[in-house]
């Protein structure tokens, strides 16, 4: 035991038994008794608020509706029409800032319908037997579109442009498809492999290739896209990861806490992935919860987030800091990082700077303190990385500037998902991109 | 403290709360035990002449039930009882002398003739029991071999038994009605002409559950086929109470003492029936889904409410709202009301704006000043009630009643003042001056 508990980084912390316990479904979906009796809580509003705030526009009362009428592949359609990977958002949405903080069950009792929930029982329900296909592809256009990027946003704008009779061509840098829903979601978020499941039905809808391991600017260039395709989109996503703002030293146990998250997903044994003993996650988002959480999950003993803003400006949910408290993080909050403690090349710890706002602007007090660690985990928010796709693209903030309709200013090129400009950077948001795009493209194909 | 007891046709009970004669009065043992949980009287289920009938042994039951499988509507195919007459009338003695407080009532179904009802009164009447029910309620089986509701649906037949019985019995007579008939006014009259003590009603409805959508059959079925049952539960509260009401004002029946049933599950709903005439009330499928404990949740909701309105007994509230049934035509056409949505109780969910739109009067508007907004219109608004119905908050939406010498958006004309029904209004061809 002791060993398990020993300092340093070291994996096998503890027994497979824990490990399964830990990376299982971190919430029981609904039994079909649970579903019923939570289907029959929805008042099926007239212009129901949770549509409305549903970036994809789900009508969310009439799935609610089907599927307490016991019609599950009706309930499914529904979501998926609207919402193609509504399986994994059913998974992932932060409901209680969206759908379920719109319903209006919140006014008296503040407890709203299970929205979330009883879209992924229709979604699991419906997956589990697709039966005969929802969706089906109209006569071929003979056009064809490209999209960089099969994550969230490009996956939408693909099976929607297939639908309606054009054929697409997906590329992406990694080895699978999937984009964050791949690699970038806690894994105990989706067991069992369900990202990939999702989009092989995805694709089962035919008329999209897709290419892994093709990186834009090095195996591909835009202009040849442009060139080549009636239409392309651009859905890469973050690829950068911010720095601290302080020296980063060569040192073991420094790490980018999107890289971690995306091992762990693709890890086939979790007593191989080594983890601290003690753990310091620098971000205030969905990330540094994920990495912060998992870590405890691997067997860390202490793992502290450091924000450097109060609660309230954490981008991470009330719900997902809930959720690390569970799990037994601790979050500090108003410090900012200023350096990191190194030993020989390895990470021994992490010195904060405390801060406070003074007229809104974020200041330091002078004051600082330091908390020893193995691992220090950098969670302070991704960057685009726009030179692949050429200076042509104008930018704003450094992310690709769109329309209403998801255009660039780069004629026949559509953007979504992450690498644009505005929004929360929610997986919802970046189907809902897609979707739009691809209902933009096809008008442009079309004419 | 309330006084519950009743004395219904001379019948004394601690309480207004009978089982009604069903399969939970179906021997000693269950009766036995709604004694000891409370219940203030019991009619045994019914007893028909040697050797018994046999019941199916598949499904005798089904429920109607909501989304979390509460129960809304209960159906039955139970016969009467399968048990020898002798076995029956045994336990009927053993039960009445071991609670001589608590009414045992006989439910009595036997071929119509008169042998047949002299024999099994003076067998019945041995026991020691407070009274006799005659059923002329069963709607099926039974009814197929001329009785139960076969003889509840002739009012001839109903008043020429209920005659026999009180000729051969000294016991109390009440009879009980079906609903399966179009005016229930008929056999009452009938029941009270024959010299009946009392009617009771209302026996079940008939009835078909469901449909098996994977067998195509319906629902329940014996071996692939099914029979229609009779329907009760609080589905049938409302039409029990309109039943109940009818008679209760009906001027040939007024008076005649009515044991109130059909749906009663809560102290509330045997006080609305009380209060439109029933002078006590019988049970069955509330005890069938939650057994013989809910007694004591009925006693004491029944005894807490009459010390609030300050009713010392059942009798002070009995019937006090049978005035208030009145003919459609009676109804006073020159009152109004709007419906008002309180704004501080409103979740917006706006089913008000679209069933008043959809279906009714487009008399809710769902924004104002291009927000989501939902206000009553009241120059549409006929004061239908539909809003008020439907809203899944209680008291957000009311109705106002507008007073006369108010403007009535609607008409633009003032609310008139005093009564004016349709046998008075201009637009009846059949007017008659006021």
């Amino acid at each position: 035991m002791d060993d398990k508990k020993g300092d340093g980084i070291r994996a096998g912390r503890l027994s497979p038994e824990q490990y399964a316990a830990n990376f299982g479904d971190s919430h029981a979906p609904l039994n079909r008794v649970q579903a019923l009796i939570e289907a029959d809580r929805c008042y099926y509003c007239y212009d129901a608020p949770c549509i409305n705030a549903c970036p994809t526009g789900i009508d969310i009362p009439t799935f609610i509706q089907r599927i307490a009428q016991d019609n599950v592949r009706g309930a499914a359609k529904a979501i998926l029409e609207e919402n193609v990977l509504g399986g994994m958002c059913a998974r992932v949405c932060p409901t209680e800032v969206l759908c379920e903080q719109a319903c209006v069950r919140n006014t008296n009792e503040d407890k709203p319908v299970e929205i979330g929930l009883l879209q992924r029982y229709a979604t699991d329900g419906y997956f589990a037997k697709p039966g005969a296909p929802l969706f089906t592809r109209a006569p071929s256009s003979g056009k064809r579109a490209a999209v960089v990027g099969a994550g969230p946003a490009g996956l939408a704008f693909a099976h929607r442009l297939a639908m309606l009779g054009h054929d697409v061509l997906m590329f992406d840098a990694n080895p699978k498809a999937g984009g964050l829903n791949e690699y970038g979601i806690a894994t105990y978020k989706t067991v069992g492999g369900f990202a990939q499941k999702e989009i092989d039905w995805l694709l089962s809808i035919g008329g999209i290739e897709v290419r892994c391991n093709q990186q834009l600017g090095r195996d591909f260039v835009l202009d040849d896209l442009v060139r080549d395709y009636g239409a392309v989109f651009l859905g890469m996503g973050l690829a950068g990861v911010n720095a601290l703002g302080v020296a980063e030293p060569q040192a073991a146990g420094l790490r980018d806490a999107v890289r971690f998250i995306a091992e762990l997903r693709q890890a086939r044994d979790y007593s191989k992935v080594p983890i601290g003993r003690k753990v310091v996650v620098i971000g205030g988002g969905m990330t540094a919860v994920d990495a912060a959480v998992q870590s405890k999950k691997l067997g860390a003993e202490d793992v502290t987030i450091v924000y450097r803003r109060g609660e309230e400006a954490m981008s991470a949910s009330d719900y997902e800091q809930d959720w690390a408290k569970r799990n037994g993080v601790t979050i500090k909050h108003w410090a900012a990082p200023k350096e990191v403690l190194a030993e020989g090349g390895q990470v021994r710890g992490m010195r904060f700077a405390y801060t406070r706002a003074e007229n809104g602007k974020l200041v330091e007090t002078g004051e600082s303190f330091t908390l020893p660690a193995d691992i220090v985990f950098k969670a302070i928010g991704q960057a685009f990385v726009a030179a692949p796709a050429g200076a042509g693209i104008a930018l704003k903030d450094g992310r690709i500037v769109t329309d209403g309709e998801g255009r660039t200013s780069l004629a026949k090129v559509w953007a979504g998902g992450d690498c644009t400009y505005g929004g929360r950077d929610l997986t919802v948001e970046a189907v809902e991109h897609g979707k739009r795009a691809a209902i933009s493209a096809d008008r442009m194909l079309r004419s | 403290m309330a006084d519950l007891t009743t004395s219904f046709v001379g019948i004394k009970s601690p309480n207004p709360f009978w089982l009604a004669s069903a399969p939970p009065t179906d021997k000693e043992y269950n009766v036995q035990r709604a004694f000891e949980a409370g219940w203030g009287g019991a009619v045994w289920k019914t007893v028909g002449e040697d050797p018994p009938i046999v019941n199916v042994n598949g499904p005798r039951y089904a429920a109607l039930l909501s989304q979390d499988r509460r129960v809304i509507g209960f159906n039955n195919i139970e016969l009467i009882s399968d048990r020898p007459l002798k076995v029956n009338l045994d336990e009927m003695r053993r039960v009445k002398r071991n609670w001589p407080d608590r009414a045992i009532v006989a439910s009595l179904m036997v071929p119509c003739t008169e042998k047949d009802w002299r024999a099994i009164l003076a067998k019945v009447e041995d026991t020691g029991c407070d009274g006799v029910e005659l059923n002329f309620g069963c709607p099926h089986g039974m009814s197929e071999r001329g009785m139960g509701s076969a003889v509840g649906q002739v009012p001839e037949y109903i008043e020429m038994v209920a005659a026999w019985c009180k000729q051969h019995t000294k016991l109390p007579v009440i009879v009980k009605l079906t609903p399966n008939i179009t005016d229930i006014r008929q056999p009452a009259r009938a029941a009270k002409k024959g010299g009946a003590d009392a009617v009771s009603l209302i026996n079940t409805i008939s009835s078909i559950m469901g449909v098996d959508l994977d067998r195509m059959t319906m629902y329940p079925a014996t071996d692939g086929r099914g029979s229609h049952g009779g329907y009760c539960g609080e589905a049938v509260k409302p039409i029990a109470l309109n039943m109940v009401g009818e008679i209760a004002r009906d001027k040939e029946t007024r008076g005649l003492p009515i044991s109130g049933i059909g749906g009663i599950k809560t102290w509330r709903d045997a006080a609305e029936f009380i209060a439109l005439g029933a002078g006590n009330v019988q049970v069955c499928t509330a005890a069938m889904v939650y057994g013989f404990k809910i007694i004591k949740d009925m006693t004491d909701g029944l005894a807490n409410f009459m010390d609030e309105k300050g009713y010392g007994t059942i009798a002070d509230f009995h019937g006090k709202a049978v005035p208030t049934v009145a003919d459609w035509q009676e109804l006073n056409l020159n009152y109004v009301e709007k419906a008002v949505i309180n704004q501080d109780l409103c979740i917006q969910c706006g089913r008000c704006h679209v069933v008043c739109e959809d279906t009714s009067h487009q008399a809710i508007f769902a924004t104002q000043n291009g927000k989501r907004h939902f206000e009553v219109n009241d120059a549409e608004c006929v004061g239908c009630n539909l809003c008020t119905s439907i809203c899944p908050v209680t008291d957000c939406i009311t109705m106002r009643v507008l007073k006369p010498g108010e403007i009535d958006a609607r008409t633009g004309k003032p609310v008139p003042a005093g009564y004016g029904n349709w046998t008075t209004h201009p637009n009846n061809p059949m007017s008659k001056p006021a």
